[in-house]
């Protein structure tokens, strides 16, 4: 529980922060609470730690076009409770407040969490079910990733070395309506079963899940079962049985593959009539 | 001694709780000495291997590292010793291998400690660690105690053939319980596991050892439960220092519930290598060492048969278990399997036939030991369990069964204590009352005809019942010498008049969080008549307190309270001989109310600070007496003190995921006088939360090389607040009709009751829905719920 020695910069800004991941063994820390845990550890050992906690530009939500805009080191306590979110994008409140205990959420970044990709955080699901993007910043520029194309696998991302994430982007759709269910793992409360549901104006559903397996993921088969179609107990019913189907599911001492996939569907069907 | 009491019965506010809430209290890792360098273990990463070649020339050369001992430097060291001896049934004594402070062949669980690093820093200590190159040949493993014992096992003792320990068995004999069973109309058969629990005190456990040269004196402060025995421990079982020369001190604790009560390994290494190297040493358990060491409880494997005639009467109970005791013995790891847990099956029935059969087994896992409860709650648990589940069988009410079954009441005074199959005699009881009055509190017929309701609603309600006894205010020295204890379980209480009418009371039990300084003050200022603030309860140190056997089995106040009792009867008789002197009365005409002495039917009378200085300042003095006011008892109970009660658990489990949400819980306990309820409750609370966690969130799980597979709070699950509805408790006063205070102890009550409850109303929610599932392994987590239900 005590980690390796290790130098701590806080920098002024996201360039600052871009120059001195070039240099050496060093990480990024925002909320510190995916990365400290595994530094005590001894899993993780950077030499240096780069703050970019406190970076006001990294930090706040605000509404631009059809757009909401959510700064990288902005806290889950800080969406679950912001205004705008809680009015025009429900869904990240509901996220948000899912996520841990109060401690993790007055804590916690959303940047840190999608850089982390852990396969049982909350926040890929919704990023994913929202067709959100993720803005980064790297030595070569700043470019935007869909969400669809950030996660790769277990604890890996899209991200470069020496990128940041900045800002999430998320689409603010007229008429649509989300719906996030989560089934924690009691202990640390991470999902073993989230399931993150966007109905599109138009009757696009977008469903996606995190804690089955080793990244999150738009379910595309269960997707196709109900979109464009009415929301009732028999499409539910046909979404739910085509979902997390073929895919590769996890499995611990606290849930096996066959329960998770159980539990995966259950969820599905409790978000699909959270917005029905 | 006084006529009204003003604190006893109180809910007092807790005085010790200014230093807790506001972070003042001194915890042994608060303690700085000067010069003191840091200790870091080198841990066996495998459950069972050879050390092939240990090198720690890379390690000595890193920056701050004073020195390192490995296994070879500590050989000629005695092992860390058993507190109680359990025979083989044959008589042969059990087999105690040695328990070195490091190991130097072969590694027998994860975490056996192989080297001792010391250092300038913690983190230098620690960054060392890794340049120690152990050269191990991993070899095959068992965790599991019934697997441990069958031909063929992995060895962890070579000497120890089979596992085995001891084998053990009490109660009738084996045949007439065979008799009974036989004859019974039905009978009800239970196989199941008693999972590993993890104590998880708040406070990892730290200890700081140094060395005096001038004085030759060694000084421990440790994180215990039992300061002195830990002295007495290490001073003439391991490292063979004269106990004089030793001073052990427990500041303020932070938890235990068991596992602060044993002498560790550490102890003596940190005492030991502070001479070695000239400055003092501390080390504190990381929480990862913690959930891998500090001793767990429970694990039991067993098998539990209940026999009824066709009235349904209990004829005859048989149990055996085998009993996971880890690698090595630790203090009182083999009394709680046996001792602690065969006599309590008597339970709160008449049954006439009962025989217990119980195999102590090592395993490669860490030390198993007394953990809040300690035996009592297994017993419990067989027995809960087997009565719900016997009502379910039989298609009777499990509340109806139990009237039938209830030992009738008896206060231990007009009747005579009730003597058990199982070597116990229950000092008081009236365990009617405590049903009658959870029953009435659940609104039991309502109950049942909402469960009916619910179940048309898709809902899955069920009610589970618990009706406990335990055995605590351990124990009677001659009771416990004849069963094998190599310690007495008195204890010692001294009360200290200051001239000017102050108390100072020096207490041999350790305060871990129970609030002693708050009950025992109340109790010694109402007994003296004056106020809570004019007494300082002090414990914790073997130089300050004469002497003191320790906090464990629910102790504290029937035993350690008594012991300050006692002085204080001797208090009040000297300062009746003192007060007739100066009133120029006869003794017998002095009486003690209220903080006065006074005249019988006069008005004449002293307070008890003018006695004092008199006492201090004796100048118009009986001549026979001599001055001063400070008296030291020892009190050693007459028999243990048997609390029981009621707890009742109503659950819903969610249909299609099988999760399990207790809707209500029920408590009604009977620990005898209460003299702080507020602190009795907060105890109930808390087991009940031990209790609930058992049943549905904790459990140690290992993997096939012998790994905790959730060995951290991320995957170990505490219970929380969020997890409980209101408790709704209630009580039942059944004086200990035995000791002076009239209490019964009720540290361990909610632990033991309640987790059967839990269980039994997840069972009955399930046979409600037509699911007729006997056992579902603890924690009963959702998914294995969700499995018993398809
Ligand atoms: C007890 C506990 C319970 C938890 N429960 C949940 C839960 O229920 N659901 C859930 O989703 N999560 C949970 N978490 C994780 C929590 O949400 C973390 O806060 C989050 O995963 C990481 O965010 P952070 O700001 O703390 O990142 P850090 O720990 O500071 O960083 C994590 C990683 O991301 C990198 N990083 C951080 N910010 C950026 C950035 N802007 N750009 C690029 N890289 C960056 C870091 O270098 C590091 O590698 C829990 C954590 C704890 C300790």
């Amino acid at each position: 529980m005590i980690p390796s020695s290790f130098s701590y910069q806080k920098v002024n800004s996201v360039a600052e922060a871009i120059k001195a991941l070039s240099s050496g063994e060093a990480k990024i820390l925002a909320g510190g609470h995916s990365l400290i845990p595994t530094m005590k550890l001894r899993l993780n050992s950077p030499s240096k730690l780069v703050d970019i906690g406190a970076l006001a530009e990294l930090r706040g939500i605000k509404e631009s076009g059809a757009e909401i805009i959510i700064g990288a080191a902005t806290t889950h306590q800080e969406i679950a409770t912001n205004k705008i979110i809680q009015s025009k994008l429900p869904l990240f409140a509901q996220g948000g407040n899912s996520i841990g205990d109060v401690q993790v959420r007055n804590k916690g970044t959303i940047g840190g969490s999608l850089a982390h990709a852990d396969p049982a955080a909350d926040w890929a699901a919704i990023v994913l079910a929202s067709d959100a993007t993720i803005e980064v910043q790297g030595g070569k520029g700043t470019r935007k990733i869909k969400a669809t194309g950030f996660f790769n696998g277990m604890f890996s991302t899209a991200l470069q070395d020496d990128e940041i994430i900045t800002a999430v982007h998320v689409p603010l759709a007229v008429g649509s309506k989300g719906s996030y269910a989560k089934f924690p793992q009691p202990a640390s409360r991470f999902a073993i079963v989230g399931c993150a549901v966007m109905k599109m104006a138009d009757g696009k559903v977008n469903i996606a899940f995190t804690g089955i397996s080793n990244c999150a993921f738009r379910d595309q088969a269960a997707e196709k079962a109900i979109s464009g179609k009415k929301i009732d107990a028999s499409t539910i019913e046909s979404a739910s049985k085509a979902a997390v189907e073929g895919v590769n599911i996890l499995s611990d001492h606290y849930a096996s593959e066959k329960y998770r996939k159980h539990l995966a569907k259950v969820y599905l069907k409790r978000a699909l009539l959270a917005v029905s | 001694m006084s006529a009204t009491t003003s604190y006893i019965g109180k809910s007092v506010k807790r005085v010790e709780d200014k230093r807790f809430i506001t972070g003042k209290g001194k915890y042994t890792d608060d303690i700085i000495l000067a010069g003191m360098v840091h200790g870091a273990f080198v841990r066996s990463p495998h459950a069972n291997a050879k050390i092939k070649k240990i090198d720690i020339s890379k390690a000595k050369a890193m920056p701050g590292v004073i020195a390192i001992f490995t296994g070879a430097d500590v050989a000629a060291i005695n092992g860390v010793p058993c507190g109680w001896q359990v025979n083989f049934k044959n008589g042969d004594t059990m087999k105690e291998p040695k328990h070195p402070l490091l190991v130097a062949d072969r590694t027998k669980h994860v975490g056996d400690p192989v080297a001792f690093i010391i250092a300038e820093s913690r983190e230098e200590a620690k960054d060392a660690i890794e340049m120690v190159s152990v050269d191990y040949e991993k070899l095959s493993c068992v965790t599991n105690p019934a697997e441990a014992v069958k031909p063929g096992a992995p060895l962890v003792h070579d000497d120890v053939p089979n596992n085995i320990c001891f084998d053990w068995e009490l109660g009738n004999p084996k045949s007439e319980v065979e008799e009974a069973l036989s004859k019974a109309s039905h009978v009800t058969t239970l196989d199941f596991v008693n999972q590993r629990l993890v104590p998880n005190a708040m406070e990892p456990r730290s200890y700081i050892g140094s060395y005096d040269e001038t004085s030759d004196k060694y000084t421990l402060y440790t994180s215990t439960q039992n300061p002195h025995l830990i002295r007495l421990l290490m001073c003439a079982f391991v490292l063979g220092i004269p106990e004089h020369k030793v001073r052990v001190v427990g500041p303020d604790v932070g938890g235990g519930f068991g596992s602060k009560i044993y002498h560790y390994t550490e102890e003596a290494l940190v005492t030991w290598c502070s001479k070695e190297i000239g400055r003092p040493i501390k080390w504190t358990s990381e929480r990862a060492e913690s959930f891998l060491l500090d001793a767990h409880g429970r694990d039991h494997v067993t098998k539990a048969e209940m026999g009824f005639d066709k009235d349904g009467k209990i004829l005859a109970l048989r149990v055996k278990t085998f009993a996971n005791l880890g690698a090595y013995l630790s203090t009182f790891s083999t009394c709680v399997p046996t001792y602690l847990h065969g006599t309590l099956l008597q339970g709160l029935y008449t049954t006439p036939k009962i025989n217990v059969d119980v195999t102590g087994v090592f395993t490669h896992t860490n030390a198993v030991d007394a953990y809040r409860g300690a035996g009592r709650p297994e017993a419990t648990y067989i027995l809960e369990r087997l009565l719900d589940l016997s009502a379910l069988e039989m298609n009777v009410d499990p509340t109806e069964l139990r009237f039938k079954n209830f030992i009738p009441p008896f206060d231990g005074v007009k009747q005579p204590g009730y003597q058990t199959q199982v070597a116990l005699q229950y000092d008081s009881g009236n365990y009617h009352g405590v049903l009658e009055k959870g029953l009435e509190i659940l609104d039991y017929k309502n109950f049942r005809k909402q469960q009916k309701e619910s179940a048309k609603n898709g809902k899955l309600l069920g009610v589970g019942f618990s009706t406990y006894i335990e055995a605590c205010g351990i124990a009677p020295s001659a009771v416990v010498g004849s069963l094998g204890a190599r310690a007495g379980l008195y204890e010692v209480g001294q009360v200290r008049v200051q001239p000017t009418g102050k108390v100072s009371v020096f207490t041999g039990s350790h305060s871990h969080g129970q609030g002693h300084e708050t009950t025992f003050a109340q109790v010694v200022a109402d007994k003296l008549g004056i106020p809570m603030e004019d007494v300082d309860i002090i414990h914790g140190d073997s130089d300050t307190v004469a002497f003191g056997m320790g906090t464990y089995g629910s102790r504290s106040l029937a035993v350690g309270g008594s012991a300050i009792v006692k002085s204080i009867e001797k208090i009040v008789e000297k300062g009746k001989k003192i007060a007739a002197h100066k009133l120029e009365a006869s003794e017998q005409d002095i009486e003690f109310v209220d903080g006065k002495f006074t005249i019988k039917g006069t008005s004449k009378s002293l307070n008890f600070a003018e006695i004092a200085l008199t006492a201090y300042v004796p100048h118009v003095y009986p001549a026979d007496l001599e001055p001063g006011l400070d008296f030291s008892s020892f009190y050693d109970p007459k028999n243990f003190t048997y609390p029981f009660g009621c707890h009742i658990a109503v659950v819903e489990i969610d249909r299609e995921t099988g999760k399990v949400d207790l809707k209500r819980f029920i408590a009604v306990d009977d620990v005898g006088n209460v003299i702080n309820p507020m602190i009795v409750e907060g105890q109930i609370h808390g087991g009940v939360a031990q209790g609930m966690g058992q049943a549905l969130l904790e459990g140690v799980e290992y993997d096939e090389d012998g790994q905790i597979s959730n060995g951290s709070y991320m995957d170990y699950c505490m219970p929380r607040a969020d997890d409980f509805p209101m408790f709704e408790t209630a009580s039942q006063v059944t004086p200990c009709p035995h000791n002076p205070l009239g209490v019964k102890g009720a540290g361990e009550a909610g632990c033991i009751g309640s987790t059967p409850a839990v269980v039994n109303a997840v069972i009955d929610a399930l046979w409600s829905s037509g699911k007729k599932v006997k056992d579902i392994r603890m924690p009963l987590t959702p998914e294995r719920v969700w499995k018993a239900m398809n």
